[in-house]
């Protein structure tokens, strides 16, 4: 497996180079932040028309996550839709695929920002998860211990001899651990910014997604 | 003899001067629906342009009467001032304003309610009044366009961009007339075609060219080192002509070595000789005090790069100098042209060869500029980014008729060869995005009601009008000093920004500052009067040598000996022909040889800086495949030099011009150059939206590379219009593909293969050359790995780790 194992309060999980988040003891499979519908919604404000794909691309990926683990259960921790809207106006070919997808498994929306009330049906819906020593919820809380969050799309920076590398990235340390966005569209947010800066201890390590999964020190200011 | 009327002639006579012949046949022939002069520096040029609205004006009208547009800001704003005070002297009724990015808003607005007679301003300017549900209005009445330095123009987007904004004018204002004022070029046939509507002709009004320009090559005593750029040996040199002449221009190919020579030359300048510095990345205050202080004739020299190109008269510059071979021997007559600034004195430059090879490149462009053999690259058809924005500017401002559009559009020069499907695919990205899944029904950008196509959310007229225009400037990052109130030193590219760690030192307007911190997007540094900066690479527009230069090196290549050469560069091509050969014109020397424990390969392709960049790109992959391993390569404008583990025994099947294409196609395409090409294509055709600087990416996690785009439509949408554009795109540019068909097309089958016991004479000066490429691939993740470890070992989170997992 593609991963960097560590643990979070007793619980040894695997930051997978997709970007999924492998509890392999409760065969637990965790994707953040996917936004479903991103294209659709910018064209539906009036702004530009992006390839209409990623929402093929992202449940694709998906699939094979989920082909190549075969977990109990699949959380997806908030923002899998970009708003209620795209998520009302996915074709129903997308709507099939999902419910292929859950075939066999359990599953759980967590409510994120852009997705506070459920979307669709099927599947468990949760503010927030508490499973064993571990809390999974969207936005990081301050404060808590043993959490697994999404939300802030963190990415970093690895300096090759001249070469620079940016990758969507994990970042855990001894309190919690903050998925990168798995959607094909999105951006990222530098862990080097205040906002995860902050929320991170000293001593928080950054997992950059990719074909290897590399462990670095979290870049911070 | 068409005679002037009385307040012009009088204005005229009060000064005893006499108009020029061509500014007469300018005002002969200003009836004529589209005219271009072609005129040297300093002939009275823009004058010439005017006259006939002058001349016109002396009836009182009011309303838009002509139009002048110029490629530069600070140019409208000098035409401005310079046209106003003969206005008034001559005591005619005409209001003269400009307009342009940094005209204030009231004022815009005020000149959209009552336009000037006279209106200077900028392609992108006049794209933004024809966004404008009032444009018809402004410009109803609009008799005149004069097009200034429209030879720049037409070698870019910009200028494809003008034609289309001039084929909406002449729909608003079906009796206006085109006025195009040229340098000299080497087809102004072309130009003229670019100008007229067509398929109406234009004539051409050809200036006396005046003397003879005198240039040479500077004698410097030292001959240039084997490699690099600069020219620093020359240094004594320049100074000694700097000493013997008024003011002296010194023409850089980069704004990175315009900055080392300018720091090596004040350590130099023992007379202290007052010599500034000038080039695009300066902050625009420091640049204006250069400008001011050479129009006040209180400067020696100035050291700039191609910001000093176009423009009006900069003072008394009697001698240019070129450091680093001109690449391009318009661009060098052009250049020559700043010197004597005035009509029928003959201009003096010296050429200053950076490098030994250069000293040939440098004879080759002298011979070709006193043959008035100008090179000019023909641009392919009007590009389809640049149609597709033009469709969205004028939806902003009312609803489009498809027939009526398509049939104005190919009234442009540039797009007179377009075709309807070509037409409408363009309309049916600005509308839908032209997917092949059909997505967007709902939510088209344009949507066709009454026969007309319109914005279906009239809010996107903000987001397309911000997003105007055809220049992309690499990303950068402003650089001040530290401290309150610090001053703006200027910009480098935000790449280079991000290879810096505290402590490193740069060079930046002249001074060697250390790097402390990046806040908020601006490079912080101090004063560090150390003598060893690294070298800025910041916007090193790097030109590629034009084909006919090449064809002229290799010629010169090709003579039984060298009269002409300064003796050490005439022994070291001998010695060339005798270890090896020397290239030629039909043929392609490969060589081989063993360097410091490397198999070593020179392809002397002589197809310019780009497509021997591709070539590198498309042969390491190639051996790759073949099991060369190879490591690395270095491209110039004449050869790619590769090294790696393996010794490659028979070049002919690296150069299979079927197998190079398919690599463009296929592994190419994933390249990084390519992504580069997409993301600018994509900008202009309105798919994203340009970063606008203070905006920009403040750690907003909504906004995502096009990097992604790219790859997304690669996968689902391989026959897109923007990936046929890029495809396009690719043929020039960056990745210059045109060139690499050139050279197959040039050498056939002709390789000569040359394998050697050690490194030849002429590529020996390669392994000099900066600009070293790694090859990537699966070492990359090995060298990520190696990195990753190093950095957990010296953060001391390796043993946590051990102890966690």
């Amino acid at each position: 497996m593609n991963g960097h194992r560590f643990a979070l309060s007793g619980a040894v999980l695997t930051a997978l180079g997709t970007g999924a988040l492998w509890w392999g003891a409760r065969r637990m499979l965790v994707v953040s932040d996917l936004h479903l519908g991103k294209s659709e919604r910018l064209a539906r404000r009036g702004g530009t028309l992006l390839p209409p794909y990623e929402v093929r691309d992202t449940l694709t990926r998906l699939q094979a996550d989920i082909a190549a683990l075969d977990p109990a259960l699949v959380v997806c921790l908030g923002d899998t839709f970009d708003d209620a809207m795209a998520a009302a106006a996915l074709p129903a070919e997308v709507l099939d695929w999902l419910s292929y997808l859950r075939q066999g498994r359990d599953w759980i929306w967590i409510a994120g920002n852009h997705d506070p009330v459920p979307a669709l049906a099927g599947g468990i819906h949760l503010p927030e998860l508490h499973e064993g020593p571990v809390v999974l919820r969207h936005i990081a809380q301050a404060g808590t211990v043993g959490e697994i969050s999404g939300h802030w799309h963190p990415k970093a920076r690895l300096s090759l001899r001249g070469q620079r590398i940016s990758r969507p990235c994990f970042l855990y340390d001894a309190d919690r651990v903050i998925l990168p966005a798995y959607g094909t569209y999105t951006g990222g947010l530098w862990s080097d910014g205040p906002e995860l800066s902050g929320l991170m201890r000293r001593d928080a390590c950054a997992v950059l997604t990719g074909p290897v999964a590399h462990v670095i020190p979290m870049p911070r200011r | 003899m068409q005679p002037l009327p009385p307040p012009i002639a009088n204005w005229f006579a009060a000064r005893g001067w006499q108009i020029h012949p061509h500014q007469q046949a300018m005002l002969e022939q200003a009836r004529d629906p589209s005219l271009l002069l072609i005129a040297p520096t300093g002939g009275g040029k823009t004058l010439a342009g005017f006259l006939p609205t002058l001349a016109e004006l002396a009836t009182p009208r009011t309303g838009l009467h002509t139009l002048y547009i110029s490629p530069l800001k600070a140019l409208a704003a000098d035409i401005r001032r310079n046209l106003t005070r003969p206005v008034e002297e001559m005591g005619l009724p005409i209001r003269i304003e400009d307009r342009t990015g940094d005209t204030s808003y009231t004022q815009r607005r005020r000149q959209r309610a009552d336009p000037p007679q006279i209106l200077l301003t900028t392609p992108e300017s006049l794209a933004l009044l024809l966004s404008y549900e009032d444009a018809p209005r402004i410009f109803a009445g609009l008799s005149r366009v004069i097009v200034d330095e429209i030879h720049a123009l037409a070698e870019s987007k910009r200028g494809d961009q003008l034609m289309l904004c001039l084929s909406r004018l002449q729909t608003l204002a079906p009796g206006l007339r085109r006025v195009g004022l040229s340098a000299t070029v080497e087809d102004p046939e072309a130009i003229a075609r670019f100008l007229a509507p067509h398929p109406h002709p234009c004539a051409i009004v050809q200036a006396n060219p005046g003397p003879e320009p005198n240039i040479a090559m500077l004698d410097t005593g030292t001959p240039p080192p084997w490699a690099g750029g600069g020219g620093r040996y020359a240094i004594p040199a320049i100074l000694d002509q700097v000493r013997t002449h008024r003011t002296t221009l010194i023409f850089h190919n980069t704004r990175a070595q315009a900055e080392l020579f300018f720091h090596d030359l004040w350590l130099q300048n023992h007379d202290d000789l007052p010599i500034a510095i000038h080039h695009g990345s300066l902050a625009r205050e420091q640049r204006e005090r250069v400008e001011a202080a050479m129009v006040a004739g209180q400067l020696r020299a100035i050291v700039c790069t191609g910001s000093l190109d176009l423009g009006i008269d900069w003072g008394d510059v009697d001698l240019v100098v070129q450091v680093g071979a001109p690449k391009n021997v318009k661009r060098l007559v052009q250049r020559i042209g700043r010197a004597n600034h005035r009509y029928n004195a003959p201009s003096k430059a010296l050429l200053v060869p950076a490098n030994r090879f250069e000293v040939v490149e440098c004879l080759a462009a002298l011979q070709a500029a006193r043959a008035n053999d100008l090179d000019g690259e023909p641009r392919g058809p009007g590009p389809r980014d640049v149609l597709t924005q033009h469709i969205l500017i004028l939806a902003c401002a009312g609803p489009l008729d498809a027939d009526a559009l398509y049939a104005e559009v190919t009234t442009a020069g540039p797009y007179a060869a377009l075709t309807r499907a070509e037409f409408d695919d363009c309309l049916e990205f600005a509308a839908t995005g032209g997917y092949a899944l059909r997505a967007y029904d709902r939510w088209q950008r344009l949507m066709l009601r009454d026969g007309c196509w319109q914005l279906r959310d009239p809010r996107a007229a903000q987001v397309i009008r911000m997003n105007i225009g055809t220049i992309l400037d690499p990303e950068t990052v402003k650089v001040r000093l530290r401290g309150k109130g610090s001053a703006l030193l200027g910009e480098v590219e935000e790449g280079f920004a991000s290879t810096l760690t505290p402590g490193d030192t740069f060079l930046i307007a002249g001074q060697v500052v250390r790097y402390e911190a990046l806040r908020e997007m601006t490079v912080e540094v101090t004063r560090n009067p150390g003598r060893d900066p690294r070298v800025a690479v910041f916007n090193g527009t790097k030109f590629a040598t034009s084909t006919l230069l090449t064809h002229r090196i290799l010629d010169i290549f090709g003579q039984p000996d060298w009269p002409d050469l300064p003796d050490h560069t005439a022994r070291w091509l001998a010695l060339q022909r005798r270890i090896s050969r020397l290239p030629e014109r039909d043929r392609l020397l490969v060589e081989t040889f063993p360097h410091e424990g490397r198999h070593h390969l020179c392809a002397y392709g002589f197809a310019g800086r780009n497509a021997q960049q591709t070539l590198g790109l498309l042969l390491t992959k190639r051996m790759e495949d073949m099991g060369f391993a190879p490591l690395g390569f270095v491209a110039t404008d004449y050869a790619t030099l590769i090294w790696g583990l393996e010794e490659v025994t028979d070049s002919a099947t690296l150069f299979d011009p079927a197998d190079l294409r398919e690599g463009l196609e296929g592994w190419l395409a994933g390249n990084a150059v390519m992504k580069r090409t997409f993301r600018d294509s994509a900008v202009i055709s309105g798919l994203i939206e340009r970063n606008i600087a203070g905006r920009r990416k403040t750690g907003r996690q909504a906004t995502f590379s096009s990097d992604i785009l790219y790859d997304t439509l690669r996968k689902y949408d391989p026959d897109h219009l923007l990936l046929q554009i890029t495809r396009e795109e690719a043929l020039r540019g960056l990745v210059d593909f045109s060139r690499v068909e050139e050279m197959l097309a040039r050498i056939g089958s002709r390789i000569d293969h040359v394998t050697l016991p050690r490194v030849s004479p002429l590529a020996a000066p390669m392994l000099l050359e900066p600009g070293r490429v790694p090859v990537e691939g699966a070492a990359r993740e090995r060298l990520m790995a190696e990195a990753a470890a190093a950095l957990m070992q010296a953060a001391g989170l390796d043993e946590l780790e051990a102890e966690g997992a």
